[in-house]
């Protein structure tokens, strides 16, 4: 073969590879969902219906993760709802590469028991089974612990649709604004209202067991930093110096919060705060802004925003203090670093050409991707699975959230809240 | 207070009267008695009801609370040094009175480094506040950020009107 054919076909090759790669991304920006199939779940028990569409649940967890296309009921050739009763023929015909198939049994007047299996319809085999206890109170979050079972094993990453985000909103009312502080689940539903004041409630923070929250409070137009527990709402505050008390983060061992303090002179820096002892330790001096401190997964440093060299940018610092050493180089205006989970991205607020969006950065490369396309988004957090984010944008007046995988290719808009929804903060998982 | 402090206040407060053509502080024409305009009561008896003399005029009236900035500066604007410089003088020959300065910023950019800018803004007229004569003690600060803004909207005019600090009489 002469050699200059030869180069042609390997640049075919090539293009060939290019032009794929972008159909993938052309589908309405988002990665080819896989067809799947969840069947609707059977019931035995006394009410003519099971107290929650546990299949429904399911199926609107995987569509929205943007990754399965679950087929419509009309399309089922079977409905079965034991495994042993699963053709794999039937499936493979219409085409979805897994099956889920369940039921809920009632075992007492509010005590059931929610089964189901995952088949992989080409290799014919449970890819996953189990059956776990529930009450009307706690079968929604069952079903959302099937779902991430169930998208762990197809998809090898970790399922959220158990976690919880909390966001604030503000509402207008007649004689000014209500902020209220409210936990949901990461799907919108389940809104449970945690705190309310005509005050501005600021930057919640969960706590690494994902039982308390931290937060500002502009409580008799002052701030301070309160650390509420979700599940009995009592609350205690553990920061009101002079001045600005803000920006609170828990310390992965949630002994500590890392917060800024402004002073009487207003000099914005960031401190360690003891939660026990109350004690604080000073981590920056510096004339600038300091604030938004978070820390890294393995406790060693914290990120925080910083305009010493003019503009916001990001640094990170030793935990135990020292010199910080500046991280964001791109752009004008990087500010409200928070890490990935697990220690390898960094999502912030980033100027891209006058428009305030959300970047991630990867630490090891330092290049930087911006995920969002408002023009003002703001307050990235990351899922505890490192894949998704959550943050808000603007739409007319009122701040919705929306949530995009970190590669950028799925982004979802979550409908929550009234009036004008803003800084939603992911939590870390469960922990049973 | 130093007499050079005291020639600046009234210096700048001639400027500001000059500016805004505000007749509350220096009366323009001291020998017109009919002073107080459209709003003077007159009665039908003639001359003034209340005998010889004059009306003081409200110290407070046409001083303006709130102080606008530009995008992602808190440098208080020349035009409004003299308006800083009223609020100055009036609290340091009143050392009772006490005022609080509330710090804001426009909704752009990140919510906790948009404290900051209030605060910044805040600082920077009581610093001025303070190198007039102003008490410490007289004062304290507090920022909203973009929490607490003026207008809702999100056009430049909105932004330009939530840039601001709102000087509020405590006492």
């Amino acid at each position: 073969m002469p050699k200059n054919l030869r180069l042609i076909v390997l640049l075919l090759a090539l293009v060939g590879a290019e032009a794929n790669a972008e159909l993938v991304i052309d589908v309405q920006g988002v990665a080819q969902p896989t067809p799947v199939a969840i069947v609707p779940f059977g019931w035995d028990g006394s009410a003519p219906t099971m107290p929650l569409d546990v299949a429904a649940v399911i199926t609107k967890d995987l569509q929205r993760s943007g990754r399965f296309a679950p087929i419509a009921e009309r399309d089922m050739l079977q409905k079965p709802t034991d495994g042993s009763d699963v053709d794999f023929q039937d499936w493979g015909f219409v085409g979805v590469e897994a099956v889920v198939v369940g039921k809920v049994v009632q075992t007492g007047a509010n005590a059931y028991t929610l089964q189901f299996q995952l088949f992989d319809v080409f290799g014919r085999r449970q890819l996953v089974g189990y059956r776990m206890p529930a009450s009307r109170g706690t079968m929604r979050g069952a079903a959302h612990r099937a779902a991430d079972m169930i998208y762990e094993k197809l998809t090898g990453i970790k399922g959220v649709f158990g976690t919880k985000v909390v966001y604030v909103t503000a509402e207008q009312q007649s004689d000014g604004r209500l902020y209220s502080l409210i936990v949901s689940d990461q799907d919108g539903e389940n809104e449970n209202k945690i705190m309310e004041s005509t005050d501005p409630i600021m930057s919640p923070a969960w706590s690494p067991d994902s039982r308390q929250l931290a937060y500002v409070s502009f409580e008799g137009s002052k701030s301070s930093i309160f650390i509420q527990t979700l599940r009995s709402g009592n609350r205690f505050q553990v920061s009101n110096q002079p001045g600005i008390n803000g920006a609170p983060s828990f310390s992965p061992d949630g002994r500590k919060l890392v917060v800024t303090l402004g002073g009487v002179n207003g000099n914005l820096d960031i401190y360690v705060l003891d939660i026990t002892s109350r004690r604080t330790r000073r981590l920056t001096t510096h004339r600038a802004i300091d604030t938004e401190g978070t820390w890294s997964p393995d406790g060693q440093s914290i990120y925080f925003t910083s305009d010493r060299s003019g503009g916001p940018q990001v640094y990170r610092i030793s935990a135990d203090g020292g010199t910080p050493e500046r991280i964001t180089f791109e752009g004008s205006y990087n500010a409200r670093p928070r890490l990935s989970p697990d220690g390898t991205r960094l999502a912030m607020v980033h100027n891209d050409r006058g428009n305030f969006r959300i970047a991630v950065m990867n630490l090891e490369r330092r290049d930087l991707l911006i995920l969002s396309s408002g023009r003002q988004d703001e307050s990235p957090s990351f899922a505890p699975n490192s894949d998704i984010l959550i943050y808000a944008t603007r739409e007319g007046r009122d701040g919705v959230l929306e949530t995009v995988s970190a590669d950028g290719l799925i982004r979802q808009k979550m409908a929550s809240g009234r009036g004008d929804v803003r800084e939603p903060v992911w939590s870390p998982f469960a922990r049973f | 207070m130093s007499q050079f402090k005291f020639f600046a206040i009234v210096t700048l407060a001639a400027l500001l009267s000059g500016c805004q053509g505000n007749p509350s502080i220096d009366d323009p024409d001291p020998t017109d008695t009919t002073y107080g305009g459209d709003s003077a009561n007159t009665g039908g008896m003639g001359g003034d009801p209340y005998g010889e003399g004059e009306y003081i005029p409200d110290p407070y009236e046409g001083l303006q609370m709130i102080i606008y900035f530009e995008f992602d500066s808190s440098e208080v604007r020349p035009q409004d040094q003299a308006l800083v410089a009223r609020h100055a003088s009036q609290l340091s020959e009143n050392s009772r009175y006490q005022v609080r300065l509330e710090g804001h910023a426009d909704e752009r950019g990140s919510r906790e480094y948009n404290i900051g800018l209030g605060e910044r803004r805040s600082q920077s007229i009581r610093q001025m506040l303070m190198i007039q004569g102003v008490g410490a003690a007289q004062i304290s600060t507090v920022s909203f950020g973009e929490e607490r803004p003026a207008s809702d909207g999100n056009t430049e005019n909105d932004y330009a009107q939530n840039r601001r600090v709102e000087i509020t009489y405590t006492n």
